[in-house]
C-alpha cells in the first residue's frame, strides 16, 4: 500500500482527480441544460420492450419471429410503431410477406424507409391494422374494415379465399393481443 | 531495498498498484459518469422536487379517483400520489362496516333488493357559476344504475338514487354549471317499460333514457326531475355546456345502427354516429308547464342522515318521461365520426369534442355554428323525428393527432386541450382554435381517462394532468397476474408536458375529479357532536347503557370511551336470539374512532367515529362465554378494551344482566 504514495504515482492521482472534476462539471451543465426536460425517456421503452416468455406472443413478436416478414419488421421499426403493436388492442394485422414488398415498384421500400418519409410509411403500415380480432372465417361477415389510419379497406370473398384490400390471406396466426393474417400484397391506402 | 530481490518485489508492487489505480480510475469513470447518469437524474431530481411533499407537509390538490369495479371512490393528494382514503359508495366495506352495519345497509337497497357492489365510473364535483364549489362529489354506479352523492365535509356517501329505465349507467354523473342537475345517460338501451319481448326486435323498440336528476341547492337532495326517452342508441359519455352553452348537455352515442348482437362489428357499420345535443332548459320549461308523461316505475332512494347516523330507503313509484319529439327545438343530432367515446366541452363552452375511439382524429363541433345551423334549419334528415344537423355546418375543426384511439379530453384553461389515446398509449396536447398538436408524451400503458383539477369546468387549474392507465405490466414490482392500474402525473405548467411521477391506483379508475386543497381542507369534519346525536339507539352518557329484550330480539345500548365498553359483561343472552349491538362512541377528539367486533359475527366489524352510533347484528349459535373487542388501536390500553357475552341455552331462564367493573 505504501507504494501508492510514491511520487511516481502522484501524476495518476492528479489525473484521477481531474477526471472526477471533469465529470462533476459536465454533470452540472447537464442538469442545468436539462432542467426543463422530462424524466429521461429511452426510445426503446414501453410495452414492446418488456421481457415476457410466459404470455402468448403478441402480434409484434410474431412478425419479428417470422423469416418471411423481415421487410415488414424493418418498416415497423423505422416508423417507431413497435409500441402500438403490443397494445391491448385487440389488433388484427395484415402482414405482407417480403415477397409482397418486393413486388412493389423498384425503390419504393427504400424510399419509404428514409427518415423523411416516416409519416407516409406510418400511414401505410397503419392501413394494415384493424382494431379487432377476427379469424378468416369470421372476416367473411364483413364488407369493409375500418383501418387504424382512419381509412376503410374492402373485404371480398372468392371461393374459400378472403381478400382484404385486394390482398389474399395466406395464413393466420392467433396472437396474445389479436391476430396476424399473412397476406400476399401490400395494401395501399386509397387516395382520398 | 538494495538487493535485487527487493527491487523485483518493488516492481511487482508497482505493477499491482498501477493496475489498482487503473481499476480505480475505470471505476471512477463508471461511477462518476453513472452518477451523472442518475443525475440525468439531476433531471429526475428536478422531477423529484416537483412531486416531493416533505414529511408533515400537505399536498396542493385533492384528487378523487373512481375505483371502477371496487365500487368505491379513492382520495389522493397531488402531486405526491399518496392515497388518503377509500370512500365506500356502492360496495360493502368491512374497513368501516359500510353496508354491513344496520345504519348503512339501506344505502345499498335497490329495486333488485340489496345490491352490495357496483362499478363506479365518473366522479364530478359540484359547481357554482361553472366553477368547482367543493360541496359534494357525485359518482355513478354503472351496473345497477345508481347515482350517489358524497359529502366533501364528512367524505361519506350521503345519498344514492336508483335510475329506472336505464341500464349501464355510463354517460353519468355529470354536473351542470350551478349543480342544477346531475345527468345520467344510459349506455344500454332497453325496453321502456321493461317487458318480455324478443331481443331481435330491439331496433325501433328499445329506448335510451337520459335522466335529469335535480339537486336541491341547500341539502343536495336528489330527485329525478324528468327522463328524456331517446332512440335506442348507446349513450356513452356526456358533458354539460358552460358559459354560452349552459342549458345544453351533450351526449356521445354509438350503435346508432341499433344492433343487438356482435356489437364490435355491427355497431361500427356507420361512418358517423351522433353527439346528441339536449337543450335541458327547454325541456325543464316544458315539464314545469305540465309537459311529459308520468310512468309507473319502481326505484330506490336511499338517504343517510348525519344526525341520526342512519340511512333510510324510500321506494319511488313514478317517473316523469319526455318524448323528445314533443318538445321542438330541444334535441338535435351532430354527426360525429367513428363511434365517439369521450364527449368533452372546453372551459368557454364553445367547443364540443368528440373522440372517435377507432379513429386517429378528434372532431370538434362549434356551439355557435350549431346554433346557426339550427336557426337556419339546415338539417340532413332526421332520426326518429330528431333533426340531424349537417356535419360540415357544425364542425369547427379536426385535430389530426397522429395518435390512435382517442378517448378523453381535459383542458388547462390556457387554451390547450389534452387528449388520451388508448392504442398509441399517449397524452397529446393540442391547441383549441388552431387544432395544432403542441406536444405528446407516452403513458405507461394504454391510458383511459385523464384529469386536470377543474379540467371540465369554466376554471381549470392547469398545473398537473394525471393519466390513468388500463395496463401496468412492468411499471412496479410484479404482484402476480393481477396488478393495480398505473397512473402518471405530468407537470403541464410549461409548453411541454413533463412526466414527473408514477403511482398505482386502486380498482380501475375511470375518470377522476380534482380541486385545490384549500377548497375542502377547512370544511373537513373532525368529529360528530355527541349532543347532536339523534340516533334512536344512542346513549349520550354511560349511565344510559342498558340491555333490553323484546321476544328473541335483544338490544344492547353500549357506549365506548378510552379504554372500555359500557357494559362489558352481559349475561342472559340465549342461543337463537338476535342481538343488536348499538354502540355510541363517546370520544369527542379528532381521529379517535373505536371499533367493535364479536366472535362469529356474520357481518363485519364496525368502525365508529367520535360522536357516532353504529349497530351490528349478532346471532349467537353456540352456548358459551364469548368475547368482543375494539378493533381500532385507540389508546395505550387498547388491548384491555374488551368484554364478554354469556350465551345460555335457548331454554335458559337466566335473566338479562349487564355491568362494568363489578
Amino acid at each position: 500500500m505504501k507504494t501508492i504514495f510514491q511520487p511516481k504515482n502522484w501524476f495518476s492521482l492528479l489525473f484521477l482527480a481531474l477526471l472526477i472534476l471533469a465529470c462533476k462539471t459536465e454533470n452540472r451543465t447537464n442538469s442545468t441544460s436539462n432542467s426543463t426536460n422530462d424524466v429521461e425517456l429511452n426510445k426503446e421503452q414501453g410495452q414492446a420492450f418488456i421481457q415476457d416468455d410466459e404470455a402468448t406472443p403478441n402480434v409484434l413478436n410474431i412478425a419479428i419471429g417470422s423469416p418471411d416478414h423481415t421487410t415488414l419488421v424493418a418498416a415497423v421499426q423505422a416508423a417507431d410503431l413497435e409500441n402500438v403493436l403490443v397494445n391491448a388492442g385487440p389488433l388484427m394485422v395484415f402482414a405482407p410477406t417480403n415477397e409482397a414488398f418486393d413486388a412493389l415498384p423498384a425503390g419504393t421500400v427504400e424510399d419509404l424507409l428514409k427518415p423523411e418519409n416516416k409519416e407516409a410509411l406510418s400511414n401505410i403500415l397503419k392501413h394494415h391494422v384493424t382494431p379487432g380480432n377476427y379469424d378468416k372465417e369470421f372476416l367473411k361477415k364483413f364488407k369493409k374494415l375500418g383501418q387504424a389510419n382512419d381509412q376503410n379497406t374492402t373485404v371480398e370473398v372468392k371461393g374459400d379465399d378472403v381478400y382484404v384490400g385486394g390482398a389474399k390471406i395466406l395464413a393466420s396466426i392467433p396472437a396474445g393481443n389479436g391476430i396476424v393474417h399473412v397476406v400476399d400484397k401490400v395494401i395501399l391506402p386509397p387516395n382520398e | 531495498m538494495n538487493n535485487i530481490k527487493s527491487n523485483f518485489k518493488l516492481k511487482q508492487m508497482k505493477k499491482i498498484s498501477y493496475s489498482v489505480m487503473a481499476l480505480f480510475a475505470a471505476a471512477t469513470l463508471f461511477t462518476g459518469c453513472n452518477q451523472q447518469g442518475s443525475a440525468n437524474g439531476a433531471l429526475s431530481s428536478s422531477a423529484a422536487e416537483k412531486v416531493y411533499v416533505a414529511p408533515g407537509e400537505q399536498d396542493e390538490y385533492y384528487a378523487f379517483l373512481s375505483g371502477g369495479y371496487s365500487g368505491n371512490l379513492t382520495v389522493y393528494g397531488l402531486p405526491s400520489g399518496r392515497m388518503f382514503k377509500e370512500i365506500p359508495v356502492f360496495s360493502q366495506f368491512p374497513t368501516s362496516g359500510y353496508g354491513y352495519s344496520e345504519e348503512t345497509k339501506p344505502m345499498l337497497n335497490t329495486s333488485f333488493g340489496f345490491v352490495p357492489w357496483d362499478d363506479l365510473h365518473h366522479p364530478d364535483i359540484s359547481q357554482t357559476n361553472g366553477e368547482l364549489d367543493g360541496r359534494w362529489i357525485f359518482v355513478n354506479g354503472n351496473n345497477t344504475p345508481r347515482i350517489a352523492r358524497v359529502s366533501l365535509s364528512t367524505f361519506e356517501t350521503e345519498e344514492i338514487i336508483e335510475i329506472p329505465n336505464s341500464a349501464g349507467n355510463h354517460s353519468s354523473s355529470f354536473i351542470t354549471e350551478n349543480t342544477e342537475y346531475v345527468i345520467a345517460g344510459t349506455r344500454f338501451s332497453v325496453p321502456v317499460p321493461q317487458r318480455d319481448m324478443p331481443i331481435n326486435e330491439y331496433k325501433g323498440n328499445f329506448k335510451g333514457a337520459l335522466s335529469f336528476i335535480s339537486v336541491a341547492p341547500e341539502t343536495g337532495r336528489l330527485d329525478i326531475k324528468f327522463q328524456v326517452l331517446m332512440p335506442g342508441f348507446n349513450y356513452d359519455l356526456s358533458h354539460p355546456g358552460r358559459g354560452a352553452s349552459h342549458g345544453w348537455h351533450f351526449f356521445s352515442t354509438y350503435n346508432t345502427e341499433e344492433s343487438n348482437s356482435l356489437m364490435e362489428v355491427n355497431a361500427s357499420q356507420n361512418d358517423k354516429d351522433f353527439i346528441a345535443a339536449v337543450n335541458w332548459k327547454k325541456i325543464e320549461e316544458y315539464v314545469n308547464n305540465g309537459g311529459g308523461t308520468k310512468m309507473a316505475a319502481n326505484y330506490a332512494h336511499n338517504v343517510y342522515n348525519d344526525e341520526t347516523h342512519m340511512g333510510t330507503t324510500t321506494m319511488k313509484k313514478e317517473v316523469l318521461t319526455v318524448d323528445p319529439t314533443e318538445v321542438p327545438g330541444a334535441v338535435f343530432f351532430l354527426p360525429t365520426p367513428k363511434s365517439p367515446h369521450g364527449c368533452d366541452v372546453d372551459p368557454s363552452g364553445e367547443y364540443i369534442i368528440g373522440a372517435g375511439k377507432l379513429s386517429a382524429d378528434l372532431t370538434v363541433h362549434s356551439f355557435t355554428k350549431m346554433l346557426s345551423a339550427i336557426e337556419g334549419e339546415k338539417f340532413d334528415g332526421e332520426a326518429y323525428g330528431i333533426p340531424i344537423l349537417k356535419f360540415e355546418d357544425v364542425m369547427a375543426g379536426v385535430v389530426r393527432s397522429g395518435g390512435l384511439g382517442p378517448l378523453h379530453t381535459e383542458f388547462d384553461g390556457k387554451g390547450n386541450a389534452y387528449t388520451t389515446f388508448f392504442i398509441s398509449s399517449e397524452v397529446v396536447k393540442w391547441q383549441l382554435g388552431s387544432w395544432e398538436v403542441i406536444d405528446r408524451k407516452p403513458t405507461y400503458y394504454s391510458v383511459g381517462h385523464l384529469m386536470i383539477p377543474g379540467g371540465n369546468s369554466r376554471k381549470p387549474f392547469g398545473k398537473y394532468v394525471v393519466a390513468m392507465n388500463k395496463i401496468t405490466k412492468d411499471r412496479y414490482l410484479p404482484t402476480g397476474p393481477e396488478m393495480e392500474h398505473s397512473a402518471q402525473i405530468y407537470d403541464i405548467s410549461g409548453e411541454k408536458m413533463e412526466l414527473i411521477y408514477d403511482f398505482p391506483t386502486h380498482g380501475e379508475p375511470h375518470y377522476a375529479a380534482g380541486c385545490p386543497a384549500e377548497l375542502l381542507r377547512d370544511n373537513s369534519k373532525k368529529i360528530y357532536r355527541l349532543d347532536e346525536n339523534k340516533h334512536p339507539y344512542a346513549v349520550t352518557s354511560p349511565d344510559q347503557a342498558r340491555v333490553e329484550r323484546s321476544g328473541k330480539e335483544v338490544h344492547i345500548y353500549m357506549s365506548t370511551i378510552r379504554s372500555h365498553f359500557t357494559p362489558d359483561n352481559i349475561e342472559g343472552i340465549k342461543v337463537g336470539d338476535k342481538v343488536y349491538f348499538h354502540i355510541t362512541n363517546h370520544e369527542q377528539d379528532f381521529d379517535v374512532p373505536h371499533g367493535f367486533s364479536i366472535i362469529g359475527q356474520n357481518t363485519s366489524e364496525l368502525l365508529i367515529m367520535p360522536g357516532q352510533t353504529k349497530t351490528s347484528i349478532w346471532e349467537p349459535k353456540q352456548v358459551g362465554v364469548w368475547p368482543f373487542y375494539c378493533t381500532d388501536f385507540c389508546s395505550a390500553l387498547h388491548q384491555e378494551m374488551q368484554g364478554y357475552v354469556r350465551v345460555s341455552p335457548a331454554s335458559s331462564s337466566l335473566p338479562l344482566s349487564w355491568s362494568l367493573g363489578e
